[in-house]
């Protein structure tokens, strides 16, 4: 049993890593028009150069 | 920076150090930030359109589209006006409305909505390494192994509660301190007292720790919470949309110059210029030039009403034909708002009268859970004269009567049926108008605005001589007035030219005049062209020669209109129509529609005695209406819709908008609240049921922590699944 030393906190690592950056999502306004960005992505508008 | 670029428009040389300063002017002013309205936008290539001309401005420091609420923001130099832009839009193509950017004000509700999900998402991440851990410790981890889980699930949940659950103690604490209970108090007592009673258990090395029931607990209810807060978001998002394209600003005559002035800024005894087709912004007295106004909205009356020097105009009245210089005699708190104030607290008054279900459940539920509780740890406590023990069944009883079901029952369908509704073009804006609108009996519906769509249609017009047809053509082509476009209108669709008409001038407040053939014509008012007044609302066409010839008009149908009266009538529903408008005019709309109650001439506080009395006789009664003089009857209804091109003061009013032009909805809506309602008290039942199965489990001590977890997560996705079968 005493693989679960390693292996719990890994979970936990994990898992709190994906809820970091969950809130990150929520506090960049990533949430604000899911409708647009879905379609934002299909543009070829910046496909040369990025956006300046 | 780009202001210093700029030409100045004057050429003095005197002027030469003017761009200097105006860019330091420039500098000291901040940004504007411009909110626009596209309605029509749907892909990404009316995305890149929209930005990219947008961003090609000069003056504009970033421009972007949000498709979801169809609208741009702009952040642009100070000098830049919304009208530019919104000329500049409408040149590619595209619909534009100017939004008043101080009326979205979307990041209060925005932070709270963020708050909750933030919260939700803390809960789901806890519950869901704590449920692993716990179901280890169910498959039977024993002796260090789940002394260790045990410990490890409360690290994780201490920390995630204490932040998860703050609303749920804010708002319990609320209620304690008012000596109130609500459905929050129970939920924080369970969690508390299950955090509790497992940290006490884990130190004894006991068997079973609660850890995940109380986070699983806050997560479901944090879930409903987030759903209820989004319905109500984008209701009161959409809401304050409709607020915003009302821009509220006057022109000022100051020192005879123009001035474009937000209406906040005015003052009484205020010259204000009210130019054909604009909304009266103050209550005031005409202090120079002659038009017609039209009231429909205040009164219910179609007809334009003649405005001349000396009369008394008030604000909400719309100037038909020519410019109107008005004294401001009241503004602000003292006209309309003061009004709407005053309007919508009765209309909150008057809502507080009904209990919605979830409240009605609530004030069952919570004091049986305390009382259950309470009497199960009473009645252990005296068998076994043990603390822990009968602590731990007092926990094991709260949580599983906790109202993880009932948190989601109400939110999950009204988010739902909210939604459907939506997509049909209705805003549901009071969280209890499905149930009430699910209770409805009666429909009274206004006319004008309402039923009607406020824009006149000649009557009959292949009654009218083909000549005056053509002569009156070229008069009214000349004009914006609504009498006078249905005629050139009537005209085009019959397709008769119009006459030679020369010398055509307007005369603001009586018609149009002009010469044909030698005579002069005129199309206009009754007294103006020598005829008899008429009790309809009609035009007359004076031909030099012979009788004056009427032009009858009655009131075009709004789409939908009579679809929307015989799907309530098929439905069983008593249907009356109540107007202010004149008898005759009532009368024929009555007999169109197939409605067999209606009454004319009301005043709107008839409108509201008249809907208080089917009130008081136990009728359900759903008020339609647009004006100011339906305000009240809105109010007092037991349920009201209002179209969006109603008052400002009549959509607060009411509780629930109609965003199309079209009625059919009206229909289909109480159809849906029906199954709404009726999907929420099966939620309820279902919710009752597993609580019946498990509570007495849980009284006689039975209830391991997997039951507890096994019932609760059945019952919430039972619940939401139900919800989810709304149609």
């Amino acid at each position: 049993m005493n693989v679960l030393v390693y292996l719990i906190p890994i979970s936990l690592i994990l898992g709190g890593l994906g809820l970091v950056f969950f809130i990150y999502t929520v506090r960049s306004n990533q949430y604000d028009d899911p409708e647009g960005d879905a379609r934002r992505i299909l543009t070829d508008d910046w496909d040369d150069h990025p956006k300046p | 920076m780009t202001t210093t670029l700029r030409a100045t428009p004057s050429a003095c040389p005197a002027c030469a150090a003017a761009p200097a300063a105006e860019a330091l002017a420039a500098r000291n002013l901040p940004d504007a930030r411009l909110a626009l309205s596209l309605p029509t936008i749907h892909c990404s290539a009316c995305i890149s359109k929209i930005e990219g001309a947008l961003n090609a401005h000069p003056q504009v420091h970033s421009a972007r589209v949000n498709l979801t609420l169809k609208r741009a923001s702009i952040d642009a130099a100070p000098e830049v006006t919304a009208e530019e832009m919104r000329a500049l839009v409408e040149r590619l193509g595209y619909e534009a409305h100017e939004l008043d950017a101080g009326t979205l004000n979307a990041t209060a509700t925005d932070r709270a909505g963020r708050d909750l999900l933030m919260r939700l998402a803390v809960a789901g991440f806890a519950a869901m390494n704590v449920m692993l851990l716990s179901i280890s410790v169910w498959a039977g981890a024993d002796a260090a192994t789940r002394d260790l889980f045990h410990w490890i699930s409360a690290a994780i949940t201490l920390p995630a509660i204490a932040f998860s659950g703050v609303p749920f103690f804010r708002n319990a604490w609320a209620a304690l301190r008012q000596g109130r209970l609500n459905m929050d108090v129970p939920i924080t007592l369970a969690i508390v007292l299950a955090v509790i009673t497992s940290l006490w258990e884990t130190s004894l090395s006991g068997e079973y720790a609660y850890f995940d029931a109380a986070i699983a607990l806050t997560f479901f209810l944090l879930a409903g919470r987030y759903l209820d807060h989004r319905t109500r978001a984008i209701a009161r998002s959409a809401a304050e949309e409709l607020t915003a394209l009302e821009v509220p600003r006057a022109t000022r005559l100051h020192d005879g110059e123009e001035e474009v002035v937000s209406v906040s800024e005015l003052a009484a005894g205020d010259l204000i210029l009210v130019r054909p087709g604009g909304r009266m912004p103050v209550d005031g007295e005409i202090v120079g030039g002659t038009s017609e106004i039209d009231r429909s909205l205040l009164t219910g009356e179609t007809r334009p009403v003649f405005a001349g020097e000396g009369q008394a105009v008030s604000a909400g009245e719309v100037n038909l034909t020519g410019p109107l210089t008005v004294r401001a005699t009241a503004v602000g708190a003292e006209t309309s708002l003061h009004r709407m104030a005053d309007l919508v607290a009765i209309a909150e008054s008057g809502r507080s009268r009904y209990t919605s279900l979830a409240d009605r459940a609530a004030r069952l539920y919570a004091p049986g859970v305390h009382i259950l509780a309470g009497l199960s740890f009473v009645g252990w406590y005296l068998y076994t004269w043990d603390l822990r023990t009968a602590l731990n069944i007092a926990a094991a009883v709260l949580i599983i009567t906790c109202p993880c079901a009932l948190g989601l029952a109400v939110p999950a369908v009204t988010t739902a049926a909210s939604g459907r509704l939506f997509r049909r073009g209705m805003l549901i804006k009071h969280e209890t108008a499905l149930e009430r609108l699910a209770q409805v009996d009666t429909v009274v519906f206004d006319k004008t605005g309402t039923l009607t769509a406020g824009t006149p249609r000649l009557e009959a017009p292949g009654a009218i001589p083909p000549e005056a047809m053509a002569v009156a053509r070229a008069l009214a082509e000349g004009s914006s007035h609504p009498l006078a476009r249905a005629i050139a209108e009537a005209a085009r669709e019959a397709g008769i030219a119009a006459a030679k008409v020369s010398d055509v001038t307007e005369v603001p407040g009586y018609g149009t005049r002009g010469r044909c053939e030698g005579r002069e014509v005129r199309l206009g008012r009754a007294s103006w062209t020598g005829a008899k007044p008429r009790t309809q609302t009609a035009s007359f066409l004076s031909m030099g020669e012979g009788a004056p010839v009427a032009f009858p008009f009655t009131d075009a149908l709004r789409p939908g209109a009579e679809e929307a009266v015989a799907a309530l009538v098929a439905d069983g529903k008593r249907v009356i129509l109540m107007s202010g408008d004149t008898e005759p005019a009532v009368a024929a709309l009555a007999a169109r529609l197939g409605i067999k109650e209606w009454t004319a001439e009301a005043l709107p506080a008839d409108k509201a005695a008249r809907v208080e009395a089917l009130g008081a006789e136990g009728a359900h009664v759903l008020m339609v209406g647009d004006g100011l003089n339906d305000t009240a009857a809105l109010a007092a209804a037991h349920v009201s819709i209002a179209p969006a091109s109603a008052l400002d003061a009549a959509r607060v009013a009411s509780d629930i908008v109609l965003l199309g032009n079209d009625l059919t909805p009206i229909g289909a809506a109480c159809g849906t609240a029906k199954s709404a309602t009726r999907r929420i008290r099966e939620n309820f039942r279902i919710a009752t049921v597993y609580n019946l199965v498990a509570v007495p489990l849980a009284v006689a001590g039975l209830c391991s922590p997997l039951i507890a977890a096994l019932a609760m997560s059945a019952s919430s996705i039972t619940v939401s699944l139900n919800a989810l079968r709304l149609r």
